[in-house]
């Protein structure tokens, strides 16, 4: 639809276009929701999955429909695409906040000051009562272990890996991150087991601890090998200018650049292996007592608390399961907020 | 304080790659001398040959003899890092360490060679920002972070934390490249008081500024890209610019080059 110069009708400028209102979007949504439902409902579909996704569809298409007619072409594509990711988001987030909705309605039931402070010591699981104390005192001691052993070790191999690394040692280093990488949690407990069994040792946290922390290592690594590739070569250099020797370059310029970044690596990779229940399973075997030593004797922790009362098929237990998950869930919830907490504090600052 | 360089049949390598060729010069001490020469021609790697930085870059190779006064800074038993005390370098883009504030960006060279007094501290570093003429711009601000400043003054407060080792030598690599003119004006100032002080080298691409800055001139070229980069010749700047001995450095400044 070209406009003639002497057809000085409305449309006089070349550069205005229709443009929708605003609430257009909104609108559509509405309609094709209200749509949705009418559809299902017409048609006698139950389940919410589908009138979400006709829902959906009508939403993409009328948008393009009705962009296309009021605008045009480009815009019309442009809102679709929109209006794609932002169902992709929703797809993504209705799971997330689905699972946390029934977490918290279902733990919240038990949850209170008596359930975490105390230990399931002389309940049994078809009872009411109880607690998760020796449960959270086994998870942050096997894990708080497995941290000491794998974040020195992973950052330190990073630092080799990005500042020395080279040639075919470095190559290999990478190559058993890779492969470490992939490892299933429960072939890093039955390779801990198998060393276990050779000295005939029984369960205790230590042994879980050693299981999470290959685990870790390889996420520390990975991690911080990023951050620290992110650290601009022209400070490297402007230390070394200055006459300053690599490694003390390496621990007050690079590290403390990058410190950020590093701390929240490692903290996320905590927040990956405190879901853990294989290696704990096999390696430190859940204990209903609490048991503050981590190098003798069984010990409980949150996941397998939680794999173990959920199995047990009470309902006073799966009471106590979900409490547990809702305390697991903030733990992470907590380490996550902390590490981005972290971040943004020590992020260098531009102050302008 | 400054201290002669006399270069005699350097080489300089990336891998096997031979970036530039045979270079033999003299810098005088207490004296400005200009690099020019067309991109890719080595001179920031002849720089940073100078300060053995060069070999910091993966593959990074020296063949030949750079003497400081009487010592060649490639010998045996020497040490890079005491030679990058001596010799300090100032980029072409600004760099102040992020994680500092402007006294600690000052402080930083003192500070982590360990080799300071707490008391000499404030002075050290209020001497070299009055030295970078920085001083007045930045002594409220001390404690704010370095990167917060002006480009240009990010520029003259990395010429403080260069200065503030006392270096003998100071090698500027397209300091003002990346500056304003009214920065550059101040950036060259600078540079006229420094060389009471120091040894200074400059590279630039900018032939009015290497005849406003400059004693001495040198002007390098290369044949074709991926062959080595030479030293065409070295004057006295006004020779260089008014009545050079070569004629590809005459065309190369009345810009009748490539
Ligand atoms: N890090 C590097 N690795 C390999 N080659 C390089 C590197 N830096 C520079 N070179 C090469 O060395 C030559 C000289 O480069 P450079 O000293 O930067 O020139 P100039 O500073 O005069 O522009 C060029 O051919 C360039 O491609
Ligand atoms: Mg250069």
């Amino acid at each position: 639809m070209s406009t003639a110069p002497s057809h000085a009708g409305k449309r006089s400028s070349t550069l205005q276009g229709g443009r929708l209102p605003k609430w257009a979007p909104y609108a559509i949504a509405a309609g094709s929701l209200a749509l949705g439902i009418g559809i299902s409902a017409a048609a006698g579909l139950s389940s919410s999955i589908q009138w979400a996704l006709i829902a959906a569809i009508l939403y993409i298409l009328g948008t393009y429909v009705v962009a296309a007619k009021v605008e045009n072409r480009r815009q019309a594509k442009d809102r679709v695409v929109t209006s794609l990711v932002w169902v992709a988001f929703l797809l993504a987030v209705v799971p997330l906040a689905s699972l946390v909705w029934s977490t918290v309605q279902r733990g919240t039931k038990v949850l209170d000051g008596y359930f975490l402070s105390h230990s399931m010591g002389v309940v049994a699981d078809s009872e009411t009562g109880g607690g998760i104390y020796h449960a959270i005192l086994g998870t942050l001691e096997q894990v708080g272990l497995a941290t000491l052993i794998a974040a020195p070790i992973g950052v330190l191999t990073a630092i080799y890996l990005v500042e020395y690394g080279r040639g075919s040692l470095a190559r290999a280093v990478t190559f058993f991150v890779d492969v470490m990488t992939g490892i299933p949690s429960i072939v890093a407990g039955l390779f801990i087991l198998s060393i276990m069994l050779m000295f005939e040792m029984e369960p205790f946290g230590f042994a879980g601890s050693l299981a999470l922390a290959i685990l870790m290592m390889p996420v520390v690594v990975r991690s911080t090998e990023e951050m620290l590739k992110l650290v601009p070569n022209e400070l490297r250099e402007a230390s070394l200018a200055l006459g300053v020797p690599k490694w003390r370059t390496i621990l007050k310029v690079v590290l403390p650049t990058s410190l950020g970044g590093i701390t929240t690596g490692i903290m996320l990779s905590i927040a990956r292996i405190a879901g853990e229940t294989a290696p704990v399973l096999l390696l430190v075997f859940g204990s209903k007592f609490i048991n503050s030593n981590p190098f003798e004797g069984a010990q409980a922790s949150l996941p397998l608390y939680i794999y173990q009362q959920y199995g047990s098929g009470e309902a006073a237990a799966y009471d106590r399961a979900w409490a547990a998950s809702l305390t697991l869930i903030a733990f992470i919830m907590i380490l996550n907020l902390v590490a981005r907490g972290l971040a943004r504090w020590k992020a260098p600052k531009t102050g302008r | 304080m400054a201290k002669r360089i006399d270069v005699s049949g350097l080489n300089a390598y990336y891998g096997s790659f031979l970036a530039i060729e045979d270079i033999s010069m003299t810098v005088e001490p207490r004296s400005v001398t200009a690099f020019i020469g067309p991109s890719g021609c080595g001179k920031s790697t002849f720089l940073r040959t100078l300060n053995r930085m060069h070999e910091v870059t993966p593959g990074g190779r020296v063949e030949g003899k750079v003497m400081l006064d009487d010592e060649n800074l490639y010998g045996t038993g020497i040490d890079p890092v005491a030679v990058r005390r001596e010799v300090g370098m100032v980029f072409q883009r600004p760099n102040p360490f992020p994680t500092m504030s402007v006294y600690d960006n000052v402080a930083a060279g003192l500070r982590l060679n360990g080799s300071y007094k707490k008391s000499q501290l404030d002075d050290v570093v209020e001497k070299s920002l009055k030295g970078a003429n920085l001083w007045n711009e930045v002594k409220d601000r001390l404690n704010k972070p370095g990167s917060g400043l002006s480009g240009g003054q990010q520029q003259r407060l990395c010429i403080a934390r260069a200065i503030a080792v006392e270096p003998k030598v100071l090698l500027m690599d397209e300091p003002c490249s990346a500056l304003d003119p009214i920065s550059t004006l101040a950036i060259e100032d600078l540079i006229g008081e420094l060389k009471e002080r120091f040894t200074i080298v400059i590279v630039t691409h900018n032939m009015q500024q290497a005849a406003r800055v400059s004693d001495r001139t040198a002007f390098f070229n290369l044949a074709a890209v991926g062959q080595p980069g030479k030293l065409i010749e070295i004057d006295d700047t006004e020779r260089i610019f008014s009545n050079p001995s070569v004629q590809a450095t005459e065309d190369y400044i009345s810009g009748r080059f490539g």
